[in-house]
């Protein structure tokens, strides 16, 4: 049983401190490049979060969460190209728009199960390029080719660079919705997600409208996607349909199982993991890259079946109990 | 009326396809309860086997029964090397294998086979049915209904079909009785790797052989198995005709669907599906119990 | 827009930069790069993934600098150093890669990246950070605009000038055309489409009388033809890539149906689309073309088929003999090393760009008469195809070398 549902938690400060302050000061010690590379890290962070919030505390699959990032993407940067609207802005729109969609499309959703959820998702993850450049929708999204999105300068008084101006909104981006998944995982909420997960007919009967709690769930999820995809159009300063292939929804799919399904900092292992090992396979061969990067995952599950987070987990209690049985 | 009758024709000629795949997926599932993604790239490594064969000189019928047993003889290795050791990891864990395994398939068969399209022999003589429908279609047809009907009196009639009905519905009480459960698994992913391969052999002629081949197929083959009934290989053949004539008829008298939409629509029809008949148009109810 | 200024701005730190290092070897001007004895040259390529297949560009394009390397010692004294990365056919994977190129390995250029979506990822960044975006893989039309973005060019024919030459033959050798179009649905299929439509003009939708899209992830196209067949055209215009032309061609004859049939030339192979659909099957199909075929029989015997051979078996002995791609690869890296060729010692970024502009150049492996010829204002190295026809062994022309100038 999930610890959380029994014992209150608490955010450890020290080492949340520690990581901040790191945070903060990385992007002064890396050169441009490394900095857009470490945004990138966290955005996929970001998602991972949101989808690990479905997957991993409310126990439905998605395969298909690429179209959620999509549609974050999509909103950020329709409201910039068409209305004018500052980038800044449409970042939480990008997040409501998902978290609507994602609602809606829960709905439905509510009647499958494990594999057909994540058989539904996975097709709505293959159609949405298509939808994204169907004739219906070209003016708008402008078709096959795409949108560009512009960044205003860094505003005049900050002595930053535009890599380290967008790492730090990102990051303070980050750690609030860090913070905020956290204490929806610890509230009664959160508890009730999680007993929809591990025994949804035993927390019907306790009285949990899990209809209601998994569609919201569906939503907050998409939510926190589409939020990292309003974000990713920003940083790449560019949309088009081919972003945003299936490959996306099972990249984001491994950065949550490597990272730790149900861990919330996990997801930030997770956003490493998809950033820098396709790059590390390119780098061994550059023909075979995919089938490098294969091995790597089946060897990663191998060391550790349960993510990161449960490899650390590993670790941890084995120490606790070293110390325990000698001290 | 011409152009319906051709659009059916051309739906079921589709549909073969897809229920070849499905045929292939619903085997894995009753042997080891759920999807194996995988299952496309390796039905695309089969058929390059078996092109190679070809290519070497070996006559196509030989190579197809090579294939089938070379197919069968790696799915068990499959099982046996890599899936076995992780019996007890997560069932997510077992997806992101999957996908792993996707990725060294698709990325070796473009390495050693290179990307070009490649013809692929067909059994059947060249030629169509009055311009209506090809002669290899019709013969895939055939070749789909006989390993339904082979697939079919393996699980009713056979001691291990039963066995290994059993080994996945609930492999405690199937240990209890007896059944090597262990081994159940890997002969059920022999047996999905062989059907897999006939799927690729029959599929290759039609699509061109080609390491991507299987990219927009796979989809396809589940949606017939999850419309059909995940737990019925009849089920699963009549889904594939019927999303094959389906997704034709919507691309065709549609307009705002035309066929840009199409892979739209058999995501529509999944989730449709699913949502009035969560086992599938055959399937059969499963009670959950607490 | 004017927030392209704002960014010129924001980065202008960084142009200055690169220009201090510039100025400091002022003798020989050269760029970020560049020493005496190497330049390095960048490059995004689908090595993985469902566009893999293109890849057969890069690799012969890197085979090809490695002769000049070997043979000649690069060019005017400096080995090419060929720096390509995967970018899986994805934008944000391009953008990154393309970043990394420039920022981390420095390299003076970035030099046939692949791909229409993904080229448009980093179109305003190589403007803004002012490096070479040279001969983009793709034939797109954006990519020749020198009025706003002048570091970036372009180099086969665009799709919408091959589509116009298209339609300018139908218009000439058709009479009373009924044609249907089948077309990918993406930026490449509905270039064709707008050229094609470009030339007709106002009769364009008295004379299109079906047009059918289909998407890479469709297992078949059979569907799209027999929709098409049923319009009673007598013109197909097949803007498919080699697999879904090879379906075409086989279906169209399966269906007994024999319109006057148009192939773009990206799928004018005959041993990757008409052997695979038939031979027999592919009898009588036009297309345009700029370079030779190399799984054309009738020119085994020329003397740069056989340059071509040797290079391939010398340099390339995995590559397929039989794919046009590696041809493209072949005749593009030798547009390269020709810019490279006339800047000589000045290799800045600015003057690459300007030797770019001023090309006029004739490569023995494309056909007689098409040139490569750029200027100030002309971004379109390659704009003139010639009419072919498809005998069921070989290649015929059926007309002059066409330009749409």
């Amino acid at each position: 049983m999930d610890p959380r549902l029994t014992v209150g938690a608490r955010i450890p400060i020290k080492w949340v401190t520690l990581f901040v302050v790191i945070g903060v000061i990385l992007p002064f010690f890396m050169d441009g490049y490394t900095t857009f590379q470490a945004t990138l890290v966290m955005i996929y962070a970001i998602a991972i979060l949101g989808l690990n919030l479905l997957t991993g505390f409310n126990g439905q699959f998605s395969l298909g969460h690429s179209a959620f990032y999509a549609i974050g993407a999509y909103t950020a940067a329709i409201l910039y190209f068409h209305y004018g609207w500052p980038v800044y802005a449409t970042i939480p729109v990008g997040g409501i728009v998902c978290f609507v969609a994602g609602f809606l499309f829960g709905l439905p959703a509510l009647r499958l199960e494990g594999l057909y959820l994540a058989l539904a998702t996975f097709a709505l993850g293959i159609a949405i390029p298509q939808i994204l450049k169907s004739s219906h929708l070209e003016e708008l999204t402008g078709g096959v080719q795409g949108l560009d999105v512009f960044r205003p300068a860094v505003p005049e008084m900050l002595p930053l660079t535009m890599d380290q101006w967008w790492y730090l909104i990102v990051f303070v981006i980050m750690l609030f919705m860090f913070w905020v998944a956290w204490n929806l995982i610890n509230s009664r909420t959160g508890r009730a997600m999680m007993a929809i997960r591990d025994n949804s007919i035993a927390a019907k009967s306790m009285g949990v409208s899990t209809s209601l709690y998994k569609s919201l769930t569906f939503g907050v999820s998409a939510f926190y996607t589409g939020v990292a995809g309003s974000l990713s159009a920003i940083i790449i300063e560019f949309v088009a349909p081919d972003s945003f292939t299936f490959q996306l929804s099972i990249l984001l799919f491994i950065g949550m199982v490597v990272g730790g399904t149900g861990s919330i900092w996990g997801a930030l292992f997770g956003g490493l993991f998809i950033l820098i090992i396709p790059n590390f396979a390119e780098e061994i061969s550059t023909g075979l890259s995919y089938a490098i990067f294969g091995i790597i995952l089946i060897l990663i599950i191998y060391v550790m079946p349960s993510g990161f987070t449960g490899l650390v987990n590993l670790i941890r209690t084995k120490i606790r109990g070293r110390i325990g049985t000698t001290g | 009326m011409d152009l319906f009758l051709q659009q059916i024709l051309t739906g079921i000629a589709n549909g073969a396809i897809y229920a070849c795949l499905a045929l292939a997926v619903v085997m894995i599932y009753q042997a080891i309860d759920h999807f194996n993604f995988a299952q496309g790239e390796m039905a695309m490594f089969s058929t390059y086997i078996c092109w190679s064969l070809i290519a070497a000189g070996v006559p196509y019928w030989a190579a197809f029964f090579i294939t089938i047993i070379v197919s069968f003889l790696g799915g068990l290795a499959i099982e046996r090397i890599i899936i076995k050791p992780l019996h007890h990891a997560p069932v997510l864990s077992h997806i992101v294998v999957f996908i792993g395994l996707i990725a060294i398939f698709n990325s070796t068969a473009g390495a050693i086979w290179d990307h070009t399209i490649k013809t692929f022999p067909s059994p059947f003589p060249s030629g169509s049915f009055g311009g209506l429908i090809g002669l290899h279609e019709v013969g895939m047809f055939f070749v789909t209904l006989i390993l339904l009907l082979a697939i079919f009196s393996f699980f009713k009639f056979t001691r291990v079909g039963m066995a290994m009905q059993a080994a996945a519905a609930n492999p405690v009480s199937a240990e209890l009785v007896g059944i090597r459960v262990a081994w159940m698994l890997a002969l059920g992913w022999g047996l999905a790797a062989a059907i897999g391969a006939v799927a690729g052999m029959m599929i290759a002629p039609i699509v061109f052989l080609d390491p991507n081949m299987m990219l927009g197929i796979l989809l396809y083959g589940f949606a017939a198995a999850i419309v059909g009934g995940i737990s019925s290989p009849g089920g699963a053949v009549a889904g594939g005709f019927l999303v094959g004539i389906i997704e034709n008829l919507a691309g065709t008298y549609i307009p705002a669907i035309g066929s840009e939409l199409k892979l739209t629509v058999a995501l529509v029809l999944i989730v449709t599906v699913l949502l009035f008949k969560p086992n599938g148009l055959f399937g059969k109810t499963i009670v959950t119990r607490v | 827009m004017n927030t392209g200024r704002k960014i010129a701005i924001t980065f202008a730190a960084v142009a200055a930069m690169g220009m201090a290092a510039t100025t400091a070897m002022a003798e020989k001007m050269y760029g970020p790069g560049v020493t005496d004895t190497s330049i390095k040259i960048g490059n995004t390529m689908p090595y993985s993934g469902p566009a893999a297949a293109y890849s057969q560009i890069g690799k012969s394009i890197n085979a090809y600098f490695n002769k000049i390397n070997k043979e000649n010692g690069g060019v005017n004294g400096r080995k090419i150093e060929f720096i390509s990365l995967d970018d899986g056919y994805s934008p944000p994977k391009t953008k990154e890669q393309t970043r990394k190129l420039v920022e981390q390995d420095e390299v003076l250029l970035v030099f046939q990246g692949l791909g229409t979506p993904t080229q448009s990822a980093v179109h305003a960044y190589m403007n803004q950070k002012k490096v070479p975006q040279l001969f983009v893989a793709t034939g797109a039309t954006k990519w020749g605009d020198p009025e706003n973005y002048p570091w970036t060019m372009g180099w086969q024919p665009s799709y919408q000038t091959e589509g116009q030459l298209f339609g300018t033959y139908v218009l000439k050798n058709v009479k009373d055309p009924k044609i249907a179009i089948l077309y990918q649905n993406d930026d490449y299929g509905k270039d064709y489409v707008k050229g094609m439509k470009d030339v007709l003009g106002d009769k364009a939708s008295e004379l299109i009388v079906a047009e059918e899209s289909y998407e890479v992830t469709d297992p078949t196209i059979n569907s799209q033809i027999i929709k098409l067949k049923d319009s009673g055209a007598n013109v197909f215009f097949n803007v498919a890539t080699p697999k879904f032309a090879a379906q075409a061609i086989k279906k169209i004859y399966e269906l007994n149906w024999k319109p006057v049939h148009l192939n773009n030339s990206v799928s004018n192979s005959v041993g990757a689309v008409y052997k695979p659909a038939g031979l027999e099957e592919s009898k009588g199909i036009i297309s345009l073309q700029y370079f030779q075929d190399v799984t054309d029989p009738s020119i085994y015997d020329t003397e740069p088929y056989k340059k071509w051979k040797k290079f391939m078996e010398e340099y390339y002995p995995d590559g397929d003999q039989s794919s046009s791609f590696t041809a493209y690869g072949y005749l593009v890296a030798q547009t390269m090393e020709q810019v490279l060729k006339q800047a000589g010692d000045n290799l800045t970024r600015e003057n690459v760009m300007k030797e770019a502009a001023n090309l006029d150049l004739e490569l023995d492996m494309m056909l007689p008469g098409v040139k490569i010829q750029t200027g100030p204002d002309d971004y379109f190295p390659i704009e003139a195809m010639m009419p072919i026809a498809f005998d069921g062994e070989k290649f015929v022309p059926v007309g002059e070398v066409v330009s749409v100038n």
